[in-house]
């Protein structure tokens, strides 16, 4: 058995949703790096070039890339053997309201959704806690935006809809979507589970990143798939029409009742963004 | 094309604009977002005046991070303006001229924007940092209470913009996205 100090995931917390709103993931920045030099639109290509120019001068003068500094969406990877050391939730919460506060992001929670009165410090956060084995203590803080938050959508197709079906759900998805949420996107598409798993599984797809295949040739070959045909439409960075309208996708499955075949897709933007420590 | 403008701005100084042309703006910008435009149509339901003048004003879609210490505004990229399209075509046709934010507008928002001779201009969504460099002074006028939201009097130079939708009906997200699959095709052809 280990000891973490809740004050130790307050301090990790806090850190990391300043970092994930100043610098943007390492494959996320590769992928706008090769696209702003292969895209052959010239609206596009000045485009993607701004965004590039953007992207770099956050990082140099340490300014949130976007100004929508999003939901703290807290993943906790926690080992099984840890033992947290006062109340878990409340130190990340607390995190949250420190990052948000002394990295001047912006506080974009109401706590209630009817009633919507701003929280004024970006709390609560949003957490998804997974047991593993070990005594390790894995966060990450991907910090979502809503802009394309909003353009996610949930399908429950029929099995009879098959693979056919699922590719036309998240192109569509594509095309509804259009230029709000700030093309080129990023797609985490879920495929299985049950009507909440779903919807789970393409939040955590999100996290992986965009260079990385899923493990499974038959998936790894669908999101190259899904990629080419979405890059077909012509949607373009920003919407303004060109090649680059989604820098990468990934696919997360999982087992399914013999009844039913749901889909998920949950739309990011060109600012994904994700920070993880291990303590 | 690319157009130097200042506001405000009157309908000739638009008759030329076309979707896809870009345009850097200088002059007075207000802010407003969702809440800000409801009490502003509560302004105008009451009779009241508005807190700036419509005539020939520029509203920017945007609520910024805080700024640091020593900065003008935080990050500064533009919000959905699909939010706004219910408070729009009304303040379009009381005299506003240009609309900022990034994203799809409705049937009814394109129409006022032609009845006006007014343009809707996007700013690149998601480059909040850039966005900032072009505004050299904030001032907050009205409505504190809504934080990020509250509405700003921000002076902009050389504010980097690409026209969407035009006076004369045009619309890049549709004309954009067409223009290169056509292109495409002359290729393949
Ligand atoms: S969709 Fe993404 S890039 Fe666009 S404003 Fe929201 S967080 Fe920023």
């Amino acid at each position: 058995m280990r000891t973490i100090q809740a004050a130790a995931l307050t301090e990790a917390v806090a850190r990391l949703c300043i970092q994930a709103n100043t610098y943007l993931p390492a494959d996320i920045v590769a992928a706008l790096d090769r696209q702003r030099k292969a895209e052959p639109w010239p609206l596009a290509k000045e485009t993607l070039g701004l965004l590039w120019d953007n992207m770099k001068l956050a990082e140099q003068t340490h300014m949130p890339v976007c100004q929508d500094t999003g939901m703290a969406c807290v993943f906790v990877e926690l080992g099984q053997d840890v033992h947290i050391e006062g109340d878990f939730e409340a130190a990340i919460h607390e995190g949250v309201r420190q990052g948000y506060g002394e990295g001047y992001l912006r506080k974009s929670i109401v706590g209630d959704p009817l009633r919507r009165v701003n929280t004024e410090d970006n709390t609560p956060a949003a957490i998804t806690v997974r047991l593993v084995p070990g005594d390790r203590c894995t966060l990450t803080v991907a910090p979502k935006g809503f802009g394309s938050e909003n353009m996610s959508r949930l399908g429950m197709l029929k099995p009879a809809d098959g693979v056919e079906g699922v590719k036309n759900f998240v192109i569509e998805t594509v095309r509804l979507a259009g230029s709000n949420p700030c093309p080129p996107i990023v797609l985490g598409i879920g495929i299985g589970g049950s009507f909440d798993k779903v919807v789970y599984l393409a939040k955590h797809a999100l996290l992986r990143p965009i260079d990385q295949p899923n493990p499974d040739p038959y998936y790894a070959q669908l999101e190259q798939e899904l990629l080419a045909s979405i890059n077909a439409l012509g949607v373009g960075p920003q919407g303004f029409g060109g090649q680059t309208t989604c820098l990468g996708l990934s696919i997360e499955t999982a087992p399914t009742h013999v009844a039913g075949l749901p889909v998920a897709v949950n739309v990011s933007c060109h600012v994904t963004r994700r920070a993880t420590a291990e303590l | 094309m690319q157009y130097k403008l200042t506001t405000p701005v009157t309908r000739e100084d638009l008759a030329p604009l076309r979707a896809g042309d870009t345009v850097l703006l200088s002059g007075v910008v207000y802010t407003a977002r969702d809440a800000a435009h409801k009490r502003l149509m509560e302004r105008l339901d009451a009779g009241e005046p508005l807190p700036f003048p419509l005539e020939g004003s520029a509203i920017y879609y945007v609520g910024p991070t805080p700024e640091k210490p020593g900065q003008v505004i935080g990050s500064a990229g533009p919000t959905t303006s699909g939010r706004m399209d219910a408070y729009s075509p009304r303040l379009l046709d009381l005299g506003q001229s240009i609309m900022i934010g990034k994203g799809k507008r409705n049937q009814a928002v394109k129409d006022a924007v032609v009845r006006n001779g007014a343009v809707y201009l996007a700013a690149l969504g998601g480059a909040g940092a850039l966005m900032a460099g072009s505004v050299k002074k904030l001032e907050i006028i009205c409505w504190e209470d809504l934080g990020c939201e509250a509405v700003r009097r921000l002076e902009v130079k050389d504010f980097p913009l690409t026209v969407i939708l035009d006076a004369h009906g045009g619309d890049l997200y549709e004309s954009g996205p067409a223009a290169y699959l056509a292109s495409l095709e002359s290729k393949e052809g």
